[in-house]
């Protein structure tokens, strides 16, 4: 079996769930080919190997440092057809699930997203996916010989001891046809630990009482290494930016841990945040439905609570 | 102009999920279904456009006749008219046959859905339907203007947002804030009723996807509760038991 992986980067560098894709597809056992485009520092595409890629191709034209959905689609078929690839292994995101769809179209593909195991080959070729916002899941069978696998994060675990990956430069056809779509300004986030990537959530909801609290929760995001989240009231009433809001309508996480202050626990909110694997809820009422599906939990107040948490955690640092 | 939106019928977001027939059926038993919630917000801004512009707004669903009164309901929040694909939709790939099929047959200047249906959250009916149509596709839109005959939206992507625009005919996912959903009122719900719902026959697809099993999560154990003096304990569990720091 031949596996090609989409390796989606940030600002040069390959992105963690890229890693998992990558360990994934060593995971399914054959060969397994990395791709990236656009502008990637070199070390990031040779340490792919460590995950399992015997082999990186990197398409370096200037016309993919912008992500195009249609223009990256046409260029992953493409290696496709270049790798003779059976399966290709992408992460699940905002530009990898369009992509995944677009390169299943092109290539007559079975196509699953939102995947969160490996496949079950005993009888055919099935795969786990999330469903119901992570209420369920279903075991779906990809008949077609091709496959396309978007997997969500912490499907594969981004570990390995394989050695570096031979680069080679991929030229394929870019088509003009395929920037139809403008992309005319970006606006992000720089420097910080973004959402969907991170091991660990700290979220704030109504309980913070105002965006002038937020200080309190970026220092025990800070002190963990995390990322900060917020509930919809929080987003909505426009204390924080809508791409951090956690939840059936916003961005849904699974980090190694989430911590929810402040945050009722609506069925909705839940939703974004049932597949963490712990979860840490810090409220002042015990009644909070949050706390029946935390693992950990705090009734307290928000604002001693949070310090002292940084304070402890700062302490068994050393 | 002509928009054509595309709804899901799904589970209100509160329903308890549950599966019969072997774990191979959804459990329908004191379910109440929906517009998809994104799909919601697609149609609340066809009708901002539909009121700005005198542009015609049809809804399309994949659905047997159960969701009619779903369909029905998006008439009364204010589409002009709807088409009901006589199908079960049993995979986004199918689905986006049908929607494509639909869109062949009658061509559109906008197709508007969610972001993603929050049953099967696959996220991906618009990509496909983009391709099939050759006619670019973006999502998860949260803004959507119109200048002239290009179309300029706010696309949500990994910690920010990404400024897009690309000319009609065009496909976009959407999610919110894009618009704020709208409730139907009883003068909507009353028209509502004798605009014209058109039942078609599916086209044939061959499925790639076959549903092999539901699976629901183990149950959640008891929660831990520590002592907000104790904070130090809950960094102990984190580091010893549950080892993610």
């Amino acid at each position: 079996m031949h596996v090609l992986v989409f390796v989606e980067s940030n600002q040069g560098k390959v992105k963690k769930t890229s890693h998992e894709a990558v360990a994934y597809a060593a995971g399914l056992g054959g060969t397994v080919t990395a791709l990236a485009l656009g502008r990637v520092e070199a070390d990031e595409l040779t340490a792919l190997g460590k995950f399992g890629a015997s082999k990186v191709l990197h398409a370096a034209d200037d016309r993919l440092n912008q992500e195009v959905i249609q223009a990256y689609a046409h260029v992953i078929a493409q290696a496709m057809g270049h790798t003779a690839a059976d399966v290709l292994v992408l992460a699940n995101s905002s530009l990898g699930t369009p992509i995944a769809a677009q390169v299943a179209a092109a290539v007559d593909a079975s196509l699953a997203t939102n995947v969160v195991a490996l496949p079950d080959t005993s009888s055919g070729f099935a795969v786990k996916r999330s469903i119901y916002s992570g209420k369920a899941y279903c075991w779906v069978e990809l008949s077609k010989p091709k496959k396309v696998i978007a997997i969500r994060k912490n499907a594969a675990e981004a570990t390995g001891s394989g050695g570096s990956a031979a680069v080679e430069a991929f030229t394929p056809e870019i088509r003009d046809e395929d920037f139809r779509i403008k992309v005319t300004g970006t606006e992000k986030a720089t420097g910080d630990v973004l959402l969907p990537e991170a091991e660990i959530v700290v979220s704030g909801g109504r309980g913070m009482k105002g965006p002038e609290h937020w200080g309190l929760l970026e220092a025990l995001a800070k002190e963990l290494g995390a990322a900060t989240g917020c509930s919809k009231p929080v987003s909505d009433m426009g204390w924080r930016p809508h791409h951090e809001h956690v939840g059936q309508t916003g961005v849904k996480v699974s980090p190694q841990l989430y911590i929810a202050v402040g945050i009722s626990g609506a069925i909705q909110h839940l939703a974004g945040v049932n597949t963490s694997k712990y979860i840490v809820v810090i409220n002042k009422d015990p009644d909070a439905p949050f706390f029946k599906a935390a693992d950990y939990g705090i009734v307290g107040d928000a604002f001693e609570v949070v310090p002292r948490l940084t304070e402890a955690i700062k302490a068994a640092r050393g | 102009m002509k928009i054509l939106v595309c709804i899901s019928h799904v589970p209100d977001t509160t329903s308890r999920i549950a599966f019969t027939d072997n774990n191979t059926k959804f459990d329908t038993k004191g379910v109440q279904f929906i517009i998809g919630p994104y799909d919601d917000y697609a149609l609340a801004r066809a009708i901002e456009l539909k009121e700005a512009t005198g542009a015609t707004v049809t809804v399309l669903n994949v659905g047997l006749a159960e969701t009619e009164p779903t369909i029905r309901k998006a008439l009364a929040i204010g589409a002009d008219d709807a088409i009901r694909v006589d199908a079960e939709p049993v995979d986004s790939f199918f689905v986006a046959a049908q929607i494509a099929a639909q869109a062949k047959a009658d061509t559109y200047d906008l197709i508007l859905m969610g972001r993603e249906s929050i049953d099967y959250n696959s996220g991906v009916v618009h990509a496909l339907v983009g391709a099939m149509l050759n006619v670019p596709a973006v999502s998860p839109v949260m803004k959507l203007d119109l200048d002239g005959s290009t179309v300029k939206m706010v696309r949500e992507i990994e910690g920010g947002t990404e400024q897009v625009e690309a000319s009609m005919p065009l496909i976009a996912g959407c999610q919110e804030p894009i618009a704020e959903w709208k409730i139907p009122n009883m003068r909507g719900i009353m028209s509502a009723r004798t605009k014209p719902l058109k039942v078609v026959p599916p086209v044939a697809v061959e499925s790639g996807v076959k549903l092999q099993r539901f699976e629901l999560p183990p149950p959640k154990g008891a929660v831990k509760l520590i002592s907000p003096d104790k904070v130090e304990e809950l960094v102990h569990l984190l580091k010893t038991e549950a080892k993610v720091l």
